[in-house]
């Protein structure tokens, strides 16, 4: 039943990912359209139409799918190896680490943005390694709050970095912050070239880890007496959620609250076993994004607002109502 | 051949040497008690035993030396439930004792059939197949001990490592703790190694008493061998009386025979 809502969620928003927009494409039309393409038929829909739901719509709102499911995934991921409810996906420092990788190329290139991806994913990756190796250097006693610390330490110093830079640059700010803020904007199928892989190979691996995540949750001790080498199995879910979390900044800014959100309205709704909770957080980050897409470019159209400040306006009260209904009948 | 048979086993954090040259066995199907004041090293020999820290000398499992076997191999071998387990509290009493079956599943497994029979049958033995989907934060403190106790007998390990099983339970709970641990104890032919606070049930439930003082063995027997005046005013600083009674011997305090603050 949950697998039905969480498929039905989904579907739901896909569809009204591709439908709403200035032109109406119709929506059986729409569905043999995309049918056809992936088959190889030919496209019941005129040249323009076709061209607006398969260069245009359909690239966006997979793109929306990939990263919504790959930030919420992630928080739950985190949220599990560190024991941590606040965790999200940039708490080791990706999301400083990518800004300062942005900010660099905004500031000291000519700005095509071509450079902008790959710079924002070794930026994420860098500054989680650093976090990594600094948290393990206060010993594998210090557990997992070493690491927190040292994510703050990192995200600290990286942002320092950031914004002296951009301080430098003044007229970079602009453009900056509107990477910040986090947008799904698409170029045909370029940026989800891009996402594919790594989420792909990031689901898998997280998805995977299900089991050893619920393990994980009676502590460090209990669950090596159960037989777990607890610090692999951190390292590897760290490794598979930071390259699709630095993927995912790369191709999207940063879009904050889904890796939070999500995954605790799952928890609040079907408990907190991660054999449950990483797959429905796949499913209905995707379809979230995907929603928050349609309000971004929807409600002040033609003009669109941040995805991020979309899934913090929204998702904030949604939370607060999901909250309040579950601590009430619990 | 001995269940446990520990060498010379020694243990130092942070500089600090907290067991020292222990050396003691425990044969199949025996409970053993470790006891001594706060600070006798009790708890942390219990963990080197179960390899959570690192330790000189060598433990012996079943006759195997235990730095030679593998983590999953040893999970197999001993099930340790810690005096204050972590509860996650929103997941279910069947999904917590399922984690008890981590030792028999590859990396990327999942439970068989035969997995979710032995969580069956712990579910049945600590009486909780009717809480089973409730969620563990929904559970009283008794309630919650025979979760862990579940998830302990759902790793199927004949050697049972429990660190202080009746801390923070009432009189009741705590018999019922510790006759459930030696009727289990009777049908599984489980051995027990337990470290213990108190001192009458020590000498009521275990077949043998290790008394650890500073990191040593300073005494070792039954109960009536080591739970003697002289011994337990030396190690504990406590004076006391002991009781005799039909059930084995009780050890009560005497009020104002030490010093104030000795």
């Amino acid at each position: 039943m949950r697998w039905v809502i969480a498929a039905v969620f989904l579907a739901a928003a896909l569809l009204t990912g591709v439908l709403v927009g200035p032109v109406d494409l119709g929506v059986l039309t729409v569905v043999q359209a995309t049918f056809a393409h992936i088959v190889g038929l030919h496209s019941p829909l005129s040249g323009a139409d076709d061209a607006i739901l398969w260069q245009l719509r359909l690239p966006r709102v997979v793109l929306g799918a990939l990263v919504g499911g790959t930030l919420a995934a992630a928080g739950a991921a985190y949220q599990g190896v560190f024991r941590n409810p606040l965790a999200d996906p940039y708490l080791l420092g990706a999301a400083a680490g990518a800004g300062l990788g942005a900010t660099l190329v905004v500031a000291f290139t000519s700005g095509s943005g071509d450079l902008l991806p790959p710079a924002a994913f070794i930026g994420a990756s860098v500054a989680v390694v650093a976090a990594y190796v600094l948290g393990r250097s206060a010993g594998a006693a210090a557990g997992p709050a070493a690491l927190v610390l040292a994510g703050v330490t990192v995200t600290s110093f990286f942002t320092a970095m950031q914004i002296f830079v951009q301080q430098q640059h003044v007229q970079t700010v602009q453009q900056i912050y509107s990477w910040l803020l986090g947008r799904l904007s698409t170029a045909g199928w370029h940026e989800v070239a891009i996402i594919a892989p790594y989420a792909a190979v990031s689901w898998v691996i997280l998805l995977g880890h299900r089991r050893l995540l619920d393990v994980l949750a009676v502590g460090d001790d209990e669950a090596a007496a159960l037989g777990v080498n607890v610090g692999r199995v951190r390292l590897l879910v760290v490794v598979a959620a930071t390259i699709a979390t630095a993927a995912a900044v790369a191709v999207s800014g940063l879009i904050a609250f889904v890796g939070i959100i999500v995954p605790h309205t799952i928890r609040l709704l079907v408990g907190g076993s991660y054999r449950l909770l990483l797959p429905l957080s796949v499913i209905v980050g995707a379809g979230f994004l995907v929603f928050a897409d349609v309000i971004a470019r929807t409600v002040m159209s033609p003009a669109e607002l941040p995805i991020g400040v979309v899934t913090a306006f929204f998702g904030a009260p949604f939370f607060a109502v999901v909250l309040r209904t579950s601590r009430r009948t619990a | 051949m001995s269940a446990l048979s520990l060498d010379s086993l020694s243990v130092t954090l942070g500089g600090a040497r907290i067991v020292d040259r222990l050396a003691a066995t425990v044969e199949p199907g025996e409970w053993v008690a470790l006891i001594g004041p706060n600070g006798a090293g009790k708890t942390t020999a219990l963990r080197a035993v179960a390899g959570l820290v690192d330790y000189d000398g060598a433990v012996a499992i079943l006759g195997d030396d235990a730095a030679a076997l593998s983590r999953r191999q040893l999970a197999r071998s001993l099930a340790l439930v810690p005096q204050v387990p972590l509860i996650p509290g929103d997941i279910s009493v069947r999904e917590y004792v399922l984690l008890g079956r981590t030792p028999y599943l590859t990396y990327f497994g999942s439970e068989r059939r035969a997995d979710h029979d032995a969580v069956d049958v712990a579910l049945e033995q600590l009486d909780l197949l009717s809480f089973q989907h409730r969620r563990l934060d929904t559970l009283s403190g008794g309630e919650r001990q025979r979760a862990t106790l579940a998830r302990a007998l759902a790793q199927d390990a004949p050697i049972l490592l429990l660190d202080e099983p009746t801390a923070a339970l009432d009189v009741g709970r705590q018999q019922q703790v510790l006759e459930l641990v030696d009727s289990l104890r009777a049908q599984r032919g489980l051995t027990v190694l337990s470290t213990m606070h108190d001192l009458t049930l020590a000498g009521q439930y275990a077949d043998r008493v290790l008394l650890l003082d500073g990191g040593r063995l300073v005494a070792a027997g039954s109960a009536r061998d080591v739970l003697t005046r002289p011994l337990i005013s030396e190690h504990y600083g406590a004076e006391v009386a002991l009781v005799d009674t039909e059930s084995g011997f009780v050890v009560v305090p005497v009020r104002g025979t030490i010093a104030n603050g000795a």
